[in-house]
């Protein structure tokens, strides 16, 4: 059913974005499409791959944007992806059923048996998680890797998504948003974390941290300013003779 | 937005059609449909025709097909599922219309309950087509108040047209038509112009500091995209082939679509004799291109917000 849960869990599974952590790496949007290319939304097509415009489906992508406020040019990287929001438009548009959201813990998915490719869905999203499947012809999405966080046949703590898993930095976090107590909603507290474009009303259940204050001055360590000879005692006999000879 | 060629004519024919499809509902319930079968079998299948092919042209751009059938499950939270039902449902009072008055020559006691049936279905089935379009927030040019107005000004515009061009050519003359063709396309008109200014003027909602929020570090570009070619996203979403040919365009649809149907329909108001029927079949048919290439305009001025993030701003080219 396309309309919303009447009675949703308090359980809202999903990602916190350390935009102050991201080194644009890729790594995270690489391994979605890797584990995604043999998991329930499998395949995720790519058109000619090896030709000059190649067009497949991804559902991370990572953006590089620069900023240039009160002086300082910055430079952000962004990785986009779905957001599993509270009121998913996506969801409500859909005429077949094919898209929902799941009662018991917010994840948006899409039944790939009934969806009739009409990307109204698409269309319904601003913020772009959606991407049609040419070759398949129906519309694909994260799935916020519901094959891997619910697989007991993993180790317990790969059971978070492939991007997750894989981001050398850490700047992406896995965990329930929907408990003020968990270890995300404590860290999206602490830093300020965001809602992208909050005046569409889609309400984001992912959360982004901004980019920390930049410093311009060099950290205060505790290191004096400048150098001081090691010692100041001067050594005796032969070598005291060759240091006193080499000084002057 | 990509201006699907099979969703352009769709809406366009759907609209005429339903247009058309009011119009004899309206009429036949006030009795003023004359006992003609050969009016009536033209007038019903044209309209019933064009429905159909409109229909069957919507599921062109789908990715299956065969399972447009799905589509109707969803009425209760999905514009388009409910479009679906309105359209399959017109079917049912709009045969009966046809069938009393073709086959029986009647249009009174049931039969013209079943056209005023006729009359509200099919304009729920334009409303639904254009609360589509007006339901989606992330694109400000379909999300505004204008353009349900649009999409049912242009449906009563187009069907009163294809009638007075069917009535004229079967030398009946319906009390009133002209009247109405006339005043329809002058409230088209100005509710297209009203339209197009609000689209132009208004300031879009997002921003690409809001899409990303990175504002409070000052004004947000893109620097690297995540990908060198094309993909979904900017085919359908972020398509601008041929958008600066926009205000040429408008140009063409206000000519076609407007002011040629409104001088033709004055001349065939004015006139008698064989030209009444020749100057209103040139009226509606060059409505249709003028309607085409408006709402060619309505899909490819069109933007979205997923496209904040590929660098563009929603208030440019």
């Amino acid at each position: 059913m396309t309309s919303l849960p009447d009675h949703r869990s308090s359980k809202r599974l999903g990602l916190v974005i350390d935009l102050d952590v991201c080194v644009g790496c890729h790594a995270c949007a690489v391994n979605c499409k890797e584990w995604n290319s043999g998991g329930v939304a499998a395949p995720l097509t790519d058109l000619n791959p090896y030709d000059e415009d190649p067009l497949g489906v991804w559902f991370n992508r990572v953006h590089t944007y620069e900023t240039t406020g009160d002086g300082h040019g910055r430079t952000v990287h962004f990785p986009r992806s779905c957001l599993h929001c509270d009121e998913p438009a996506c969801v409500t548009v859909c005429p077949t059923g094919a898209s929902y959201k799941r009662a018991e813990d917010g994840i948006v998915l899409v039944n790939e048996d009934i969806c009739i490719g009409c990307k109204l869905c698409s269309w319904a999203c601003p913020y772009g998680a959606r991407e049609y499947d040419y070759d398949a012809g129906v519309m694909k999405k994260c799935t916020l890797c519901i094959d891997r966080i619910y697989n007991e046949n993993l180790a317990a703590e790969d059971r978070v998504p492939a991007c997750v898993a894989t981001c050398p930095t850490s700047a992406r976090h896995f965990g329930d948003l929907g408990d003020p107590d968990s270890d995300i909603s404590k860290l999206v507290r602490e830093r300020g974390g965001y809602d992208l474009m909050p005046e569409m009303g889609y309400k984001p259940v992912n959360q982004y941290l901004p980019p920390r204050p930049r410093r311009t001055e060099a950290a205060a360590l505790g290191a004096a300013s400048q150098l001081l000879p090691l010692s100041s005692d001067s050594a005796g006999g032969l070598l005291g003779w060759i240091d006193r000879l080499l000084s002057n | 937005m990509h201006p699907a060629p099979s969703v352009i004519v769709f809406t366009t024919l759907c609209g005429a059609g339903y247009g058309l499809l009011a119009l004899l509902g309206l009429y036949g319930a006030a009795g003023q449909l004359p006992p003609d079968p050969a009016f009536g079998a033209v007038s019903m299948l044209l309209a019933l025709g064009v429905v159909s092919a409109g229909l069957v042209s919507s599921t062109f751009h789908l990715g299956h097909p065969e399972r447009a059938w799905r589509a109707f499950s969803q009425w209760r939270s999905s514009w388009l599922s409910r479009e679906g039902v309105a359209s399959a449902v017109t079917y049912g009072p709009t045969v009966a219309f046809g069938a009393g008055w073709v086959l029986l020559g009647s249009t009174t006691g049931l039969w013209a309950v079943c056209g005023v049936l006729s009359f509200l279905c099919a304009v729920t089935t334009v409303i639904c087509t254009a609360y589509i379009y007006r339901s989606l927030k992330p694109i400000p040019a379909w999300s505004n108040r204008w353009v349900v107005p649009n999409y049912l000004s242009l449906s009563a515009m187009t069907g009163a047209l294809w009638l007075a061009a069917l009535a004229a050519l079967f030398g009946h003359e319906l009390p009133g038509l002209s009247p109405l063709a006339l005043a329809t396309i002058v409230l088209a008109l100005v509710l297209k112009l009203a339209y197009w200014r609000y689209i132009d003027g208004s300031p879009a909602a997002s921003t690409p500091e809001s899409a990303t929020g990175l504002g409070f570090l000052g004004k947000v570009r893109l620097f690297e995209a995540p990908h060198t070619s094309e993909n979904y996203l900017l085919k359908e979403m972020g398509y601008r082939i041929a958008r600066k040919h926009a205000k040429k365009l408008r140009v063409i649809a206000l000519c076609l679509g407007f002011f040629a149907p409104f001088a033709l329909a004055l001349a065939a108001a004015s006139a008698s004799g064989v030209i009444v029927p020749i100057c209103w079949l040139f009226a509606a048919g060059i409505a249709i291109p003028g309607v085409l290439v408006e709402r060619w305009l309505f899909f490819a001025e069109a933007k979205h917000t997923v496209t904040l993030y590929y660098g563009r701003e929603l208030g440019k080219s």
